[in-house]
């Protein structure tokens, strides 16, 4: 049997990029034919303007070559424009009278120039900004002319006028509006970008409306004339007042198109054979014309071509970069502001920088940049998921001070490293390779970088500076993740949303769980498998049933894999007390199975590094001490300092209660790693301004503070409440953690975690409803009541002994071949 | 002794865990992982990571893929390679199943990973 035929128009970013997402997802399964109007293989549109200003030539901003098209078999016809389709043969026909049948057609035919209707549009010397042709011919023109107008102050004709700026032309921008980007900018940020161009030479007239061109002796233009001024001399116009969806082959072919071609969440048109990406679109009444929402279509649209059809688009929030060199600018969603909404704006015109926040409900939904643009991308971020600001509202303006990170240097502007300087400490990636990769490889997504480079793939602290650098290369519009982030690649699916089916259907097994949320890979990834396995023994304790092999090596060997593959044994010490007993068997384990290094850790207890995976049940056996689970994603330790047993400034005995809550808690599973400390007085000595939950001992009782982290980022608890006696402490940290363990994202911190929830919504769980509360700690106590401990009962546990025990292959017995 | 056609059990399959692994020592050293998938099959690695030489044996076992335990390389279980964009091969084995025993060339279990499949 033959392949089913899919034939693509359009040999632009969204057509080639849905093609590249199908190849992924199901390679082979069609015969496929690109048809491009253009004589050219497949590149980066958006690089046109550093092309004309002289910045990259045309190789550097092909994105897939010739050999791309035959690597992949599939039939490239460049220059070859589709003038008609017809739906009842189901074929297309190309304007020198090829024909080609589909099974599914994509048309991705993006837009067209508009021209308006004015006398003159059609002289030679007149030009249209769109494609490599138009900006050949205007590189040409600028060779042999000096003076050009550019209709149309918007994003692409200012990159119009500085490239032919910058190639020596004398520049008349003509824009209708009374300031430039006016759709992209306020009023003050475009007055600044006003200045800054003109300082490059560039001459403006704004509100002004263009009223013909005027040819010249020789027949080509030679003015422009502007209603109410004197006509102004010009050698070139260049046409930039917008672009329309390139919509004619799909009208003629009777699909509904009035902006746009109609699709709906599964980019089918109205012919279900036929689907529609990029510019060319009508989704939901809107129009896109950047890249990032077109690579999201592509991405559900090639999920539908592949034969999964679970994905769907529900439409993207866009922002705005200027690609001219120098220029420093950004805009996101609704900021121009007005009723209803908030205002935070700094203004230093001096400077020339210039920002502006507004804020509706609690939730950031513009911004407006200009000068300083470094936070664009966090702005961004908060804009999309939608996240309350109100707790950060203060800092909000100054940004994502990455200032205290670790792992770069404390950097925190991408812009001013240099191209050695180091931005993924994890996996040692320099911003010059980051860069590099971008251009070369055509990356355009965070995920895309991370695949090829590894930054940020680790810890993730430099993800920022990452996105910075991919925003200032990939010219900006670069495609930023859906706000709501699919788990992994096996999955449309979100955190949030598997928690909630897994709750509401009471889903008790990774196969019922996938079958129910349609896993597009029968046996998920080690990304998923994990998560799955917390989110299902977390919300159906003692129901569902715990998967080791779904659980990463630590938690399945119970202690901690080195980088030589070696294990390290942490027994536990509640509350960071022991006895001569236990030291004394401590250093008996540690001679008997040739420990390399002892070692103290930071929270409190011992590690013995460089145990044998095979030494490991024995080790357990003769530290006869329970299981510290420093390997695991749970309760880690409770720190304490030594309390008003001994010291001479203690207020509370914080040792105990350090006992206290770690015998509630041991063996308590969470979505990450858990840390408690308990100080006996406000000097603090245990550190608990850094821990998931720190408790401080005051006279008239304990301050309990949440969310810290002493990691990547040092982030400060915040103050939860101030209870009076001990049992009120276990039950305010229980019910907290619980709070955690039921909603937070598998690998999410409790400060990530609360920083996403908002602190109210905790306080409201934990603190005001005080049945809420008792709910949760009751949970919890229900969910460790009888836990196994791992070391000591393995069956229980679940703990596949088998593992410990190598093979050998001189036991075995012959078998004849 | 023995031949390059000569094979010889070294367990039951149902020693081997779904979606696991168990580690074969050697007398040269140069243990070999011997996988599981869901779907039954039975694969064969030199227990290493081309990477930083991570145990494989210890990783996640999904499809026909293993993910190293030390830095997430996704390793192809079949043929050993590295999932791009990483680059690199962890040698292997042949192995078949006979009568419900996992079965390597004996030749292969003397040696060091030298001669692998």
């Amino acid at each position: 049997m033959s392949k089913p035929r899919l034939v693509v128009v359009g040999n632009g970013m969204a057509g080639i990029r849905t093609l590249e997402e199908l190849l992924r997802l199901a390679p082979g399964k069609y015969e496929v034919t690109v048809f491009g109007a253009e004589p050219r293989p497949n590149y980066n549109r958006i690089l046109l303007s550093p092309v004309l200003a002289g910045e990259q030539d045309f190789d550097a901003i092909v994105l897939n070559g010739y050999d791309w098209y035959r690597e992949h078999g599939v039939t490239l016809r460049a220059g070859v424009r589709v003038t008609r389709i017809d739906r009842a043969r189901r074929r297309v026909i190309g304007a020198d009278g090829s024909e080609a049948p589909y099974d599914r057609l994509l048309l991705a035919t993006g837009s067209d120039p508009f021209l308006p209707d004015i006398p003159g549009i059609r002289l030679p010397g007149v030009l249209a900004y769109r494609d490599i042709a138009d900006t050949e011919a205007m590189i040409e023109a600028a060779r042999a002319h000096r003076r050009a107008v550019v209709i149309g102050g918007g994003l692409l004709g200012l990159e119009a006028a500085n490239g032919l700026a910058a190639r020596g032309m004398q520049v008349t921008v003509v824009h209708l509006a009374d300031w430039l980007m006016e759709r992209q900018l306020d009023a003050a940020a475009g007055a600044l970008l006003r200045q800054s161009l003109e300082a490059r030479g560039i001459a403006f007239l704004t509100g002004a409306a263009t009223e013909a061109l005027v040819p010249g002796e020789s027949g080509r233009v030679a003015a422009v004339r502007v209603r109410g001024m004197d006509p102004i001399p010009a050698d070139l116009v260049v046409v930039a007042v917008g672009i329309r969806p390139s919509v004619a082959l799909a009208r003629d072919a009777g699909l509904p198109a009035e902006r746009g071609i109609r699709v709906d969440d599964t980019l089918q048109t109205f012919d279900p054979r036929i689907y529609a990406v990029g510019e060319c679109v009508s989704h939901r009444g809107v129009v896109y014309g950047l890249v990032a929402p077109l690579f999201e279509m592509a991405r559900v649209c090639a999920n539908h071509l592949a034969g999964h059809g679970i994905a769907r688009y529900t439409g993207s929030v866009t922002s705005t970069r200027l690609k001219v060199t120098g220029i420093d600018l950004f805009s996101a969603g609704d900021f121009m502001g007005g009723a209803g909404k908030e205002e935070i704006t700094l203004a230093d015109p001096v400077g020339g920088v210039y920002k502006k926040l507004v804020i509706r409900d609690d939730r950031l939904v513009g911004a407006c940049l200009y000068g300083d643009t470094a936070d664009g991308a966090w702005y961004f971020r908060l804009l999309r998921e939608a996240r309350p600001v109100g707790e950060i509202r203060d800092a909000l303006m100054f940004g994502e001070t990455n200032l205290g990170d670790t792992g770069h240097q404390g950097q925190s502007r991408a812009a001013a490293m240099a191209d050695d300087a180091e931005v993924c400490g994890c996996n040692g990636v320099c911003k010059g390779t980051i860069v590099a990769a971008i251009k070369a490889q055509g990356l355009f997504t965070l995920e895309d970088v991370r695949r090829h480079t590894k930054a940020s793939a680790s810890c993730g602290s430099c993800t920022g500076l990452v996105e910075q650098i991919l925003m200032a290369t990939a010219g900006g519009d670069y495609s930023a993740a859906p706000a709501q982030k699919a788990m992994c690649g096996c999955t449309e699916r979100s955190h949030e949303e598997v928690r909630r089916a897994i709750r509401a259907q009471r889903l008790l097994s990774i196969p019922e769980a996938m079958a129910f949320l349609e896993w597009q890979r029968p046996d998920g990834c080690a990304t998923c498998r994990p998560a799955l396995n917390y989110y299902l023994i977390s919300t159906w304790p003692k129901e569902a049933v715990d998967d080791p092999q779904s659980r990463y090596i630590n938690e399945r060997a119970h202690a901690n894999i080195q980088k030589d593959g070696s294990f390290s044994v942490i027994p536990r010490m509640w509350g960071g007390e022991t006895t001569p007993a236990e030291l004394r068997r401590i250093a008996d384990v540690a001679e008997k199975y040739a420990i390399r290094t002892v070692k103290v850790t930071g929270g409190q207890r011992i590690d013995l590094l460089g145990a044998r995976k095979a030494d490991l049940p024995a080790i357990w056996r003769d530290l006869a001490m329970p299981s510290g689970h420093a390997y695991a994603k749970a309760l880690r330790t409770v720190k304490t300092c030594v309390g008003s047993e001994w010291c001479r400034f203690g207020t509370q005995d914080s040792t105990d209660m350090g006992k206290r809550l770690e015998r509630a808690l041991w063996r308590m599973y969470a979505p990450h790693k858990v840390k408690l400390a308990v100080s006996g007085c406000p000097r603090n000595c245990a550190e608990a301004g850094i821990k998931d939950v720190g408790v401080i001992g005051v006279d008239s009782g304990w301050e309990i503070y949440v969310a810290g982290n002493g990691g990547i980022k040092t982030e400060v608890a915040q103050i939860l409440c101030k209870v009076r006696t001990a049992a009120e402490v276990l039950e305010t940290a229980g019910a907290f953690l619980q709070l955690y363990r039921e909603e937070g994202w598998y690998l999410e911190r409790t400060v990530h975690y609360v920083a996403r929830v908002g602190l109210e919504h905790v306080k409201r769980r934990v603190i005001e409803e005080g049945e809420s509360r008792a709910a949760l700690w009751q949970r919890l106590q229900f969910a460790l009541d009888g836990e196994p401990d791992p070391w000591h009962e393995a069956p229980a546990a679940r703990v596949d002994l088998r593992q410990f025990a190598p093979l050998a292959a001189a036991e075995v017995a012959d078998v004849d071949g | 002794m023995s031949t390059a056609e000569h094979w010889q059990g070294v367990c039951s399959v149902d020693d081997v865990p779904l979606r696991g692994a168990r580690v074969l020592a050697r007398p040269a050293g140069g243990d070999i992982a011997i996988f599981r998938t869901a779907a039954g099959g039975v694969f064969a690695l030199l227990d290493r990571c081309p990477h930083k030489g991570g145990p494989l044996s210890q990783g996640i076992v999904h499809g026909e893929t293993v993910a190293c335990p030390l830095h997430n390389w996704q390793i192809g279980l079949g043929d050993g390679r590295a999932q791009a964009p990483d680059t690199g091969c962890a040698a292997r084995f042949a192995v078949r199943v006979v009568d419900g025993q996992v079965c390597l060339r004996a030749a292969d279990l003397g040696g060091d990973g030298a001669a692998a499949a």
